[in-house]
């Protein structure tokens, strides 16, 4: 066990100093000068002014010193400062993070909530048309982009309930049902791609799990279809569920910054979209940085309980 | 060079159209994935007037003989401009697969083959690449290299690079070790020549089915970045741009968001549909691995 701790523990490391030194290289790469196209927006810049921004910056030392500068002030939890407000980049961050995190979390939970139910009956039903019905939305479902689902659902709940708020945002702390209300559309339209997605890989690791040896034996031993199924059959095949939970995720996030733009919510996606609009380089890096370095987190605690849980994981 | 060799190669492809065309869900990808490459190639046939020309008269209008699929705030024909929307739509994300497959194969090929350091360096840096979530990796690429069409499909590029690297490591790292490369080995055949006459062909398939899927999902990932304004930029029409657009006159006219979204949806399933069938005949060991 401890082996396989440390090898993963290093790997964790690896993986976070790879993503934080290309986040760190974005801005150098930038075609021409980043300072110049950063200043673009003024129509009169000296050159004084240029030379001004790029020591604030730090551009005007060696590359390994920036980097080495700017990675100690993120472990610090300083990621720089928005070149035109000169707000801390992490506040900004920190503002919008818990709204996008929120429009992840609901339509996973969602998804995997409905995924089981839908996956065992089309296990269990083969062939009938509900279970065909069901086949034909995954298969359709898996490439349906959710922003387009949300578009229509703003114009259908424009058509039923013309009076009801369905875009926007408010926080759950001032007004709990316009919050939810408002939330709820959202996160059925971000579900409904990743649902048809977990129906699917449920269904198929079911089948499989239905043909093994031990499947056999308990049918053989004269127990239920019922208890076969629920027992023997679904505890199994869950574990290729959830082995890709930690991946959609990532995914996911990238759909919740899309569909707030439908849904006027201003999470991720508005920030991030204005900081590029904005030349705002600072604040690109550091929500890049920021949410790749959590998702990374994430999954390596998800491989580790899975480890503990899993007794056939090997720690090698 | 005798008939029958000559003969072989179109008799094998007119097997696997067979058996694409027997299953429905191939013989459905292969339609869609026909009929969204004709339309692209067609459009300047089908939609002459081109997708800027406006009929101010027919303003948001419903569809109609003259408007097929309706038109949008400036009297643009939708299904005009979604057929110059799938040239977009398919040049970026053809061009972006297309490069993830040659650079990314290269990478995988390689580290397989050579090993060793080579392989530790390139593998991890791929393991980086894929711990971004894929729309922000190209949001970041187009941050660093400027919104339009080119830099869409570079930042799209990279982030099926790893996919690729990685897809043709595995098989590569087999073949490296079978028979008939140590017998190539043996009669003398340099490194390249074994890459890319005794390896890469056999992995033929494989990337054949990858690309299907990988084409799949880039036209959705293309759609997101225009939707969000960072892809294609207007007034050129692109299906994710047209999509955001229409979202200012939904209530008054709601047909070019329904179709520019239906065009995308059924572009993406129709790579997607086709990939999977794919797979099911060249490889079955593959079926139901994604």
């Amino acid at each position: 066990m401890l082996p396989f701790l440390t090898k993963r523990a290093i790997d964790l490391v690896v993986v976070l100093l790879g993503v934080s030194v290309l986040v760190f290289l974005m801005i150098r790469l930038i075609p021409g000068d980043a300072v110049q196209i950063m200043l673009g927006a003024n129509t009169e810049v000296t050159p004084q002014q240029i030379a001004q921004m790029r020591s604030k910056l730090g551009l005007d030392q060696p590359i390994l010193t920036q980097y080495w500068g700017w990675l100690t002030a993120a472990l610090g939890g300083n990621l720089g400062q928005s070149v035109w407000t000169g707000a801390p980049v992490s506040r900004e961050i920190l503002a919008r993070l818990p709204i996008t995190a929120e429009l992840t979390v609901l339509p996973l939970i969602l998804a995997t909530l409905l995924a089981v139910p839908l996956g065992i009956l089309t296990a269990a039903w083969r062939n009938s048309t509900l279970e065909r019905f069901i086949r034909f939305f995954t298969i359709v479902g898996i490439t349906t982009p959710a922003f387009w689902l949300g578009t229509l659902f703003i114009y259908l709940a424009f058509l039923l309930f013309p009076k009801w708020a369905t875009i926007g945002y408010v926080p759950f702390s001032e007004n709990p049902t316009g919050h939810l209300s408002r939330i709820f559309l959202p996160t059925v339209a971000l579900a409904l791609p990743l649902l048809a997605g977990l129906v699917r890989i449920l269904r198929s690791s079911l089948l499989e799990v239905l043909n093994q040896d031990f499947v056999r034996t308990a049918r053989a031993k004269g127990l239920p279809e019922r208890q076969v199924l629920y027992k023997h059959a679904l505890k199994n095949a869950l574990v290729p569920l959830l082995t890709v939970l930690g991946i959609q995720a990532g995914y996911l996030f990238g759909g919740a910054i899309v569909v707030e733009q439908v849904f006027a919510i201003p999470g991720f996606g508005r920030l991030i979209v204005g900081a590029i609009n904005e030349r705002n380089y600072a604040l690109v890096q550091g929500a890049i940085l920021v949410v790749t370095a959590g998702f990374v987190v994430i999954n390596f605690v998800v491989d580790l309980l899975y480890a503990l849980v899993d007794p056939r994981v090997e720690y090698q | 060079m005798s008939a029958a060799e000559v003969a072989a190669p179109p008799r094998r492809s007119q097997g696997l159209l067979a058996r694409l065309t027997r299953n429905p869900l191939g013989l459905t990808g292969l339609l869609l994935t026909v009929m969204v490459v004709v339309l692209a190639l067609a459009a300047p046939l089908l939609a002459p007037a081109g997708p800027l020309a406006q009929d101010i008269l027919g303003r948001l209008g419903p569809p109609s003989a003259k408007h097929w699929l309706g038109s949008d705030q400036f009297g643009r024909d939708t299904f005009g401009r979604i057929l110059y929307g799938y040239r977009a739509s398919l040049g970026v994300s053809v061009g972006a697969v297309g490069l993830a497959l040659v650079i990314g194969g290269t990478l995988g090929t390689l580290a397989a083959y050579f090993g060793g350091w080579l392989d530790r360096i390139v593998m991890r840096l791929m393991d980086v690449l894929l711990a971004f979530p894929v729309i922000l990796l190209a949001i970041g690429i187009v941050a660093v290299l400027g919104q339009g069409s080119l830099n869409t499909a570079l930042a799209i590029g990279v982030v099926y690079v790893p996919t690729f690297a990685r897809l043709l490591r595995g098989p590569a790292l087999i073949l490296k070790e079978s028979d008939y490369v140590s017998a190539a080995h043996g009669l003398g055949a340099n490194d390249a020549r074994i890459v890319f006459r005794h390896i890469l062909p056999n992995l033929a398939a494989v990337i054949l089915v990858q690309t299907s899927v990988a084409l799949s999902t880039a036209i959705l990932v293309e759609a997101s970045l225009s939707f969000l304004g960072l892809g294609t930029q207007p007034p050129n029409p692109s299906l994710g741009l047209m999509l955001s657009e229409s979202r200012s006159f939904l209530t008054l006219q709601p047909w070019p968001a329904v179709f520019s979204g239906l065009a995308i949806l059924l572009a993406s399933l129709g790579f997607n549909l086709l990939g999977d069938s794919l797979r099911d005949i060249l490889d079955p060991r593959l079926r139901g691995r994604d």
